[in-house]
């Protein structure tokens, strides 16, 4: 394994002979063998200590260590802290050394895979890791590619092979690999070992898309491309086997070069507690400086005369020494103000929440067997302060699935299904399917609900058989027929692949295809149409069509394509069934359906051959052949006759409207950032509820230059302005807006407003002097939706907000176009669907679907904040409380920096006897239930606003530490000073002690809001724990053994046998606790946080079961569709506490949806009125729907 | 410290379980569904109390603390001063205090300065009447002096006693000679002698003071123990040891009390005292025990008395003062005022602020019922 971790000098080029070691030796390149794992036995321990040690913490510890060793200043014995500090590396160390045995694993398991390398001749199995550059491996149908190679031949014809990139990439369509034609005719083993070709190329590199090299071979020169490359990492598919040369092997393959290191991440709450620990030292500093002037004045005054009993020390010859060296004493001491644990256990909550992420049974999707994982540990509590959502929108908010679910067919719309009532059924009540088992070719995966179709296309309705034939005539779709009757269609997008799947059940089952047929099987019939031209789809056209000539010999064009094209180029002769036909279309549109026209046209034979005549001629044309073209297909496609229209459901994701409103209450912003084209993001907008009618209005900012969508946001801009305007305070508004620009614009606003913006667009407004202006415009819609963006764009729109908004982003994608932006954001989620896993691997949470997310943020990114602010806040006062005793007590002590506390008691302070109650406390506290989490989705807010642990709650930890470290000295004080009760040092620290660890016990069972069983036994468990080792430290026994050590034998029992000493204790406990029940009791009472009220209500509820099962109706409502969530945002909490059916409340809301979707189709047919391209002005940028 | 658990570089590209269904032939785990347990404990389910702070509960809470506190604080108040306590502060700083003379004297001062100082008890102390000496600005709490001992040699441990620890430094070793018992604690030894006599009639009668019985148990038996030899002889024993007396002391360990073997060397009950450091500058410790003997009599009559100082425990150097106390005790100790009228104040705060409490409650208190929940 020691081979892979070779350093090379950079390579400039790379010079690669196949079939020749010796040759490629020289070059020293690294081998395929990969190595990710950091240490070996032997290197572990050093080198897993050197890291450790460049943390600050450890590092600071360790020089507490060394102070603690010079006899002069050590105040406290040097295993107070190396207790801690070992226990904190062997945890690390152990952490450390698993992760990187099963990184060794996963290497060797990756380093011994076989592959098949050709050797002197003969085909040899080989482990990856001694496969070599320069070897011909043989790779074969469904295997990894075990390293970057230079196609040299396949199995399939002109050397082509098929690969899928999903691992790489994450794209899952299949790409074509051609092997360069001159290696392509290696096809036998004995021609490939006399293949001596030499490559010359680029250097290893990180670019998946782009490879320049070439092949010299026979005293030619080849080119090569990134078209003749293998990498590692994809897969071979459909491909019985090919030959490769590995050009790259192991690290320097494009898949390793590309798995960087991610950056590390922090959350906010850590940034707070570094500065906060930095200050805390700042403050140990001064403390430290007042003791040691303390010290310096003391040993002056008082010190120099009492040296007849108590001599300075052999090398301090003066009070200022002596203050000095007492500064250093006095740092060690109070250095348990941040204790070491307080990182450790930080690490151990947020471990242990990120557990619960992926242990939640909640947030498994049992189709696809994944349960959500927490692949950082160190970001949970952010979870809790989302405040923007970026969201992809294909595989993340929809499934990527194109589902067949309505027509219109000649003026009748098929695919609503009707109750009893005639009212339309909602999708969760809809009976059984149409059965299609007539239909032996049928697809059975298919389902559609409304029978009445497949009667009419059994009663032979015409319109109905020619609306399917077109289907499966016009598409480019490919079939595959692997066995009789089982049809696969590879489609070249969805959409498509629906259309013609939903002929096929109809029984017009496309079967094969050749480049002059099409063979479809009519209600059981084989016909064989003669395919005469495709007039392929293209972004400006829109449309596609078929010209084919049916077994009686008539000619005939299948046209489909958008509405807003086709529309214009039918026959005017049927006006009415256009206008029904468009009612249908606004009607699907409206429902979020994407929707196509189908019509066609007879054409007579001669007009044909004329006109084929002209195409062969303009194909075959020089100058201007795609104008030619173009031309001649809008001559033929004209005067069509109306057939129907589809509507195409682009599938959501479960839930996905519910998470969107649940998440808009909690106050988190979403913004979709899409590379789809912008009518199908505003469709998918208005079907996730993103956008809704009840919005004053949707910008859409389209403009080509920078100076129109400066214009276009200005305008945006003024017009949100002028209507909170004229709401009424606009005077004050006004004010606001002079006064401080960027956040007071957002709280004037007072309407919903809305952006879209595309990608050309947003390229300006991500210009350094707009991107403000984009910034604000944006934040001060309800919904913002940026579409044709590429990666890169998304990660910038984060940066973008998380510059200046100062808020937490949350990034959710799936595919690696989204990975820029889940790396950028604050916490990137990574949907583990069907684009490959890129997006996961770079991901900080993943899971499987969109609607996770609701219980990410609002369930366990609440508690983990939550948990993390209330450990954080008894953290600190544990503290305080803890360390500001021996402040105090300097006073009192000559400044000589002797502990209050015996010095175990210190070093276990923290570690034993008040470690697990704070940890359960972080791991399983919770405020409210999971179920009122989501019920109330404004719980979310304080985390947004960070109102559980800021600067502010932090000093009140302080001063309440404070606060009680002066009880906790003083009132001992009081009763010991100068009495005749054991007046002694030693009964002092067990009554000052015992006294913190009940108080501060107290005050974690007050902070606990949760208590479980294991909350129990830690608290009580704490307490025993302490009494236990105090007697066990004051024991007989344990003195014996080790006198020096254990100077308090027997002081446990005799002091705490005084009934005075337990007076005491009591006394201090009530004076510590007492203001703090008082005053958390008002803020409830007067001031109540909604949390308090819900707690509140739960317990009441509790108390009064029937109401409880009443409620528990309510909150399980969520079932997909019902559309409860889908309502007025405001109106939300009133229609659960109302209870209203959820029925009722969704049929109001379709109609609602209705009217949203007609006015948007009403937009669209006005201008298509117009300029028919308005629609899409990036014109050739366009694509066909993603795949 | 970063933990990032899952730091797994995902080498291949492979999904960390079955994730890509299509994972060649290298996935492994088949057959474990990744489905998460379905138990209370994964599930955040566990069952659990959750206390919220309502009137019901703490208004009431902080009456009963009030109506507690406040009785116990009247008791203790009540047997503190049942307490009789007699201090005379015996220094000398004074001009006209007997002990004046004695002011300036050093350790080992030959003959020993000797004074008496004449007092009047008012009122009889009826019970067992225990005898301090109290120092005041003296730092038996300080750092270094709390640690310069060596408790491994005042347990008896022969090789500590050779070769004393080094905390004991400067006062390790003498001419060469180990320190027996070593450090600055044992060598700051209070050393005055103070007796005591009942002034009846001008006849000086003197009052038994019990020696013994001053130390904690454990201390006695378990913590101070003299080193053992062949013989029970303590002096040959130490002196076999070649050790030597502390600087400041007059006369080596082994003859703190060569009446009493119980009572001599390490195990010496004023030794022990001494040894058991303050927790302040401002202390007492216990000299000695007056038992009562008599039912019928108090332990000291109302009268006259008269204390005799053997004044060799310098401590006007440092501002020091030094007194002798006289008191009774009870059930809680010594007299200690502090404590009962802490008890009182407390539990009167707690009681007035369980009044204020409902108060607002009643007035401003917002009642939360299942309506009100804001959304």
């Amino acid at each position: 394994m020691e081979l892979c971790a070779k350093k090379h000098p950079p390579e400039e080029e790379r010079r690669v002979r196949a079939n020749a070691r010796e040759y490629n030796e020289k070059f020293q390149y690294a081998s395929n063998c990969i190595k990710t794992s950091k240490y070996n036995v032997l290197t572990f321990l050093p080198v897993n200590l050197f890291e450790q040690f460049q943390e600050v913490a450890n590092t600071y510890f360790l020089f507490l260590l060394i102070l603690q060793l010079i006899p002069q200043i050590s105040s406290l014995s040097w295993f107070t802290t190396i207790v801690p500090l070992v226990l904190v590396l062997t945890i690390t160390a152990v952490k450390d050394a698993t992760d990187d045995y099963f990184r060794h694993k996963s290497d060797n398991q990756v380093n011994n895979r076989q592959s098949q390398v050709l050797i002197n001749g003969s085909l040899q199995q080989e482990q990856w890791m001694n496969v070599r550059v320069g070897d011909i491996i043989k790779l074969e149908n469904n295997q990894f590619v075990a390293a970057d190679l230079l196609l040299l031949s396949s199995s399939e014809p002109h050397g082509l092979c098929y690969i899928e990139t999903a691992e790489l990439d994450g794209e899952t369509n299949m790409k074509v690999r051609q092997a360069s034609p001159v290696t392509s005719v290696l096809g036998d083993i004995s021609r490939l070992a006399q293949f001596d070709g030499e490559v010359i190329c680029e250097p290893p590199n990180n670019k998946l898309d782009k490879f320049s090299g070439t092949l010299y071979w026979k005293e030619n020169k080849y080119p090569l491309s990134n078209q003749n490359m293998l990498l590692r990492g994809c897969m071979l598919r459909n491909t019985e086997c090919c030959f490769g040369l590995v050009i790259f092997a192991g690290p320097d393959t494009k898949l390793m070069q590309n798995s960087g290191r991610t950056k590390f991440k922090r959350t906010s709450i850590d940034r707070l507690m570094n500065t906060l620990v930095l200050w805390i030292f700042g403050f140990l500093v001064c403390m430290g400086v007042i003791l040691a002037i303390g010290n310096g004045i003391w040993e002056y005054e008082v010190g120099a005369c009492f040296q007849i009993y108590l001599p300075w020390d052999a090398a301090v010859d003066s009070a200022f020494f002596s203050g000095f060296l007492s500064f250093w004493s006095y740092i060690i001491i109070l250095n348990t103000v941040v204790p070491i644990s307080l990182y450790v256990s930080v690490e151990v909550i947020r471990l242990g929440h990120s557990y619960f992420i992926n242990w939640d049974k909640k947030m498994y999707c049992a189709q696809r067997q994944t349960p959500a994982e927490a692949r950082t540990t160190t970001l949970n509590e952010e979870l809790g302060q989302v405040e923007y959502i970026f969201s992809d929108k294909t595989g993340t908010l929809t499934q990527n699935i194109m589902v067949f679910s309505k027509c219109s067919i000649h003026g009748r719309s098929y695919g609503d299904v009707l109750d009893v009532l005639g009212h339309k059924a909602e999708l969760g009540e809809r009976t059984e399917p149409v059965d299609f088992s007539f239909n032996p070719l049928a697809d059975p995966r298919f389902r559609f609900w409304d029978a009445s179709l497949l009667e009419a296309v059994k009663l032979g309705d015409p319109h109905v058989h020619e609306f399917f034939r077109l289907l499966s005539l016009c598409h480019t779709v490919m079939s595959e027929e692997k066995s009789e009757g089982e049809l696969y269609y590879k489609a070249q997008s969805p959409d498509e692949g629906a259309l013609v799947t939903a002929a096929r059940n109809f029984s017009f089952v496309f079967r094969s295809r050749t480049p002059k047929t099409i063979t479809v099987h009519e209600l059981g019939q084989a016909v064989t149409y003669q395919l005469l031209a495709i007039l392929d789809f293209n972004n400006v056209r829109k449309r596609m069509s078929v010209i084919v000539r049916s077994p009686e010999g008539r000619i005939r064009l299948y046209c489909k394509g958008a509405d807003t094209i086709l529309l214009e180029r039918l026959h005017p002769a049927h006006h009415e069934l256009l206008n029904v036909t468009t009612d249908h279309l606004n009607e699907y549109a409206a429902e979020g359906l994407r929707t196509l026209v189908l019509a066609y046209k007879d054409l007579e034979d001669g007009y044909y051959e004329d006109w084929a005549e002209q195409l062969l001629r303009a194909s075959t044309a020089l100058e201007g052949r795609e104008d030619r073209l173009a031309h001649l297909y809008e001559e033929v496609e004209r005067d069509m006759m109306l057939l129907g229209a589809t509507a195409i459901e682009d599938k959501l994701q479960q839930g996905v409207p519910e998470t969107i409103a649940i998440l808009t209450l909690a106050n988190i912003k979403i913004w979709v950032l899409t590379g789809d084209k912008q009518e199908t993001a505003v469709n998918i907008g208005y079907s996730c509820k993103m956008l809704t009618d009840d919005m004053t209005e949707v910008f859409i900012v389209t403009g080509h230059t920078v100076l129109e969508v400066r214009e276009e946001l200005r305008k945006a801009r003024e017009k949100m302005m002028d209507s909170s305007r004229s709401m009424g305070n606009g005077f004050s508004c006004q004010e606001k807006l002079s006064s401080s620009g960027l956040s007071s614009v957002l709280e004037a606003i007072a309407g919903e407003y809305a952006l879209v913006i595309n990608g050309h667009s947003l390229a300006h407004a991500l210009e350094a002097d707009m991107e403000l202006e984009f910034l604000e415009t944006a934040c001060a819609c309800k919904a913002v939706i940026c579409c044709r963006v590429t990666p890169l764009q998304k990660a910038q729109v984060v940066e973008l907000v998380k510059k200046y908004k100062k808020a937490v982003t949350l990034a959710i994608g799936d595919g690696a176009n989204d990975v820029s932006m889940i790396k950028t954001a604050h916490i990137g989620v990574g949907i583990s669907g069907q684009e490959g896993i890129q997006a996961v691997l770079a991901s900080d949470y993943s899971f499987s679907q969109f609607k996770f997310l609701q219980r990410l943020l609002l369930v366990h990114g609440r508690w983990s904040y939550l948990r993390m602010c209330k450990f954080l806040c008894y953290f600190f006062y544990k503290n305080f409380a803890f360390t500001m005793v021996h402040f105090w007590f300097g006073f009192f002590c000559g400044f000589s920096a002797q502990t209050v506390y015996d010095q175990y008691f210190i070093t276990l302070y923290n570690i034993v006897y008040t470690s697990l109650p704070v940890l359960a406390m972080g791991v399983f506290d919770q405020d409210v239930t999971e179920q009122r989490s989501m019920e109330y989705p404004k719980l979310y807010e304080p985390g947004q606003l960070n109102l559980l642990f800021n600067k502010r709650e932090f000093f009140i930890c302080i001063a309440q530490g404070i606060y009680t470290s002066v009880l906790l000295f003083f009132l001992p004080y009081g009763v010991f000073a100068d009495t005749a009760l054991g007046a002694d040092y030693q009964s002092f620290a067990v009554t000052v002690a015992t006294s913190l660890v009940i108080v501060v016990s107290v005050q974690i069972g007050l902070d606990t809001g949760f208590w479980t069983a294991i909350n129990h036994f830690f608290i009580w468990g704490s307490l025993a724990v302490y009494f236990a080792i105090l007697f066990a430290m004051h024991s007989n026994g344990l003195f014996q053994m080790f006198p020096n050590q254990f100077r308090f034998v027997g002081n446990a029992q005799n002091t705490l046998a005084q009934p005075t000493v337990w007076l005491t204790i009591t006394l201090t406990t009530v004076v510590c606790i007492m203001p703090v029940v008082a005053f958390r009791f008002l803020k409830l009472d007067l001031k109540p946080e909604l949390s308090d009220t819900v707690r509140y209500t739960q317990l009441v509820r509790k108390k009064q079961r029937a109401q409880h099962r009443y409620l528990r109706r309510v909150g399980r409502a969520g079932s997909r569709r019902s559309g409860y969530a889908f309502s007025h945002q405001e109106g939300f909490g009133e229609l659960i506490m109302s209870g209203k059916n959820m029925r009722l409340s969704s049929l109001a809301l379709s109609s609602f949806a209705t009217r949203s979707g007609s006015s948007w189709i009403e937009t669209l047919r006005k201008k298509k009125g117009g300029d028919s391209n308005a629609n899409s002005p990036s014109g050739g940028a366009d694509k066909p729907l993603k795949v | 410290m970063a933990v990032n658990y899952n730091a797994k570089e995902e080498a291949d590209g492979h999904p960390s379980g079955g994730v890509g269904a299509a994972g060649g032939g290298a996935a492994g785990g088949v057959g474990k569904s990744r489905k998460p347990d379905n138990t209370a404990f994964k599930q955040q389910r566990l069952p659990a109390w959750q206390p919220i702070l309502t009137a019901g509960t703490v208004l009431p809470a902080f009456f009963i603390i009030g109506l507690i506190f406040i009785p116990i604080g009247i008791g203790i108040f009540v047997t503190s001063n049942n307490i009789r306590e007699y201090e005379i502060d015996y220094t000398g700083t004074d001009s006209s205090s007997p002990c004046n003379k004695c002011l300036n004297v050093s350790w080992n001062s030959t003959p020993p300065c000797t004074c008496t100082i004449n007092f009047t008890l008012d009122r009889p102390f009826e019970t067992n009447v225990f005898m301090y000496y109290g120092l005041s600005n003296f730092y038996q709490n300080h750092r270094r002096y709390v640690k310069s001992r060596d408790d491994s040699q005042l347990n008896g441990d022969n090789s500590s006693l050779i070769n004393p620890s080094k905390e004991c430094e400067p006062y390790r070793t003498s001419d060469n000679k180990p320190i027996a018992p070593c450090g600055a604690i044992a060598n700051s030894m209070f050393n005055d002698t103070l007796e005591l006599f009942r002034i009846d009639n001008d006849t000086r009668i003197s009052i038994p003071l019990n020696k013994k019985g001053i130390a904690w148990w454990t201390d006695k038996n378990v913590k101070f123990r003299n080193p053992s030899g062949h013989t029970n002889n303590l002096t040959a024993i130490f002196q076999a040891l070649d050790t030597t007396k502390p600087v400041n002391w007059p006369q080596p360990v082994y003859m703190l009390d060569t009446l009493e073997p119980d009572n001599n060397g390490f195990i010496n009950e004023d030794f022990i005292v001494w040894m058991r450091t303050a927790a302040l500058p401002t202390f007492r410790k216990l000299y000695r025990l007056i038992e009562k003997r008599d039912s019928l009599q108090p332990t000291l009559q109302a009268g006259t008395y008269s204390l005799d100082i053997t004044y060799n425990y310098p401590v006007h150097s440092f501002d020091g003062r030094k007194r002798m106390i006289l008191s009774t005790i009870s059930w809680m100790g010594g007299k200690n005022p502090f404590l009962g009228i802490a008890y009182i104040t407390v539990g009167s705060i707690c009681f007035f602020l369980g009044v204020v409490l409902l108060v607002i409650h009643h007035k401003y208190g917002n009642r939360n019922t299942s309506a009100d929940i804001p959304n």
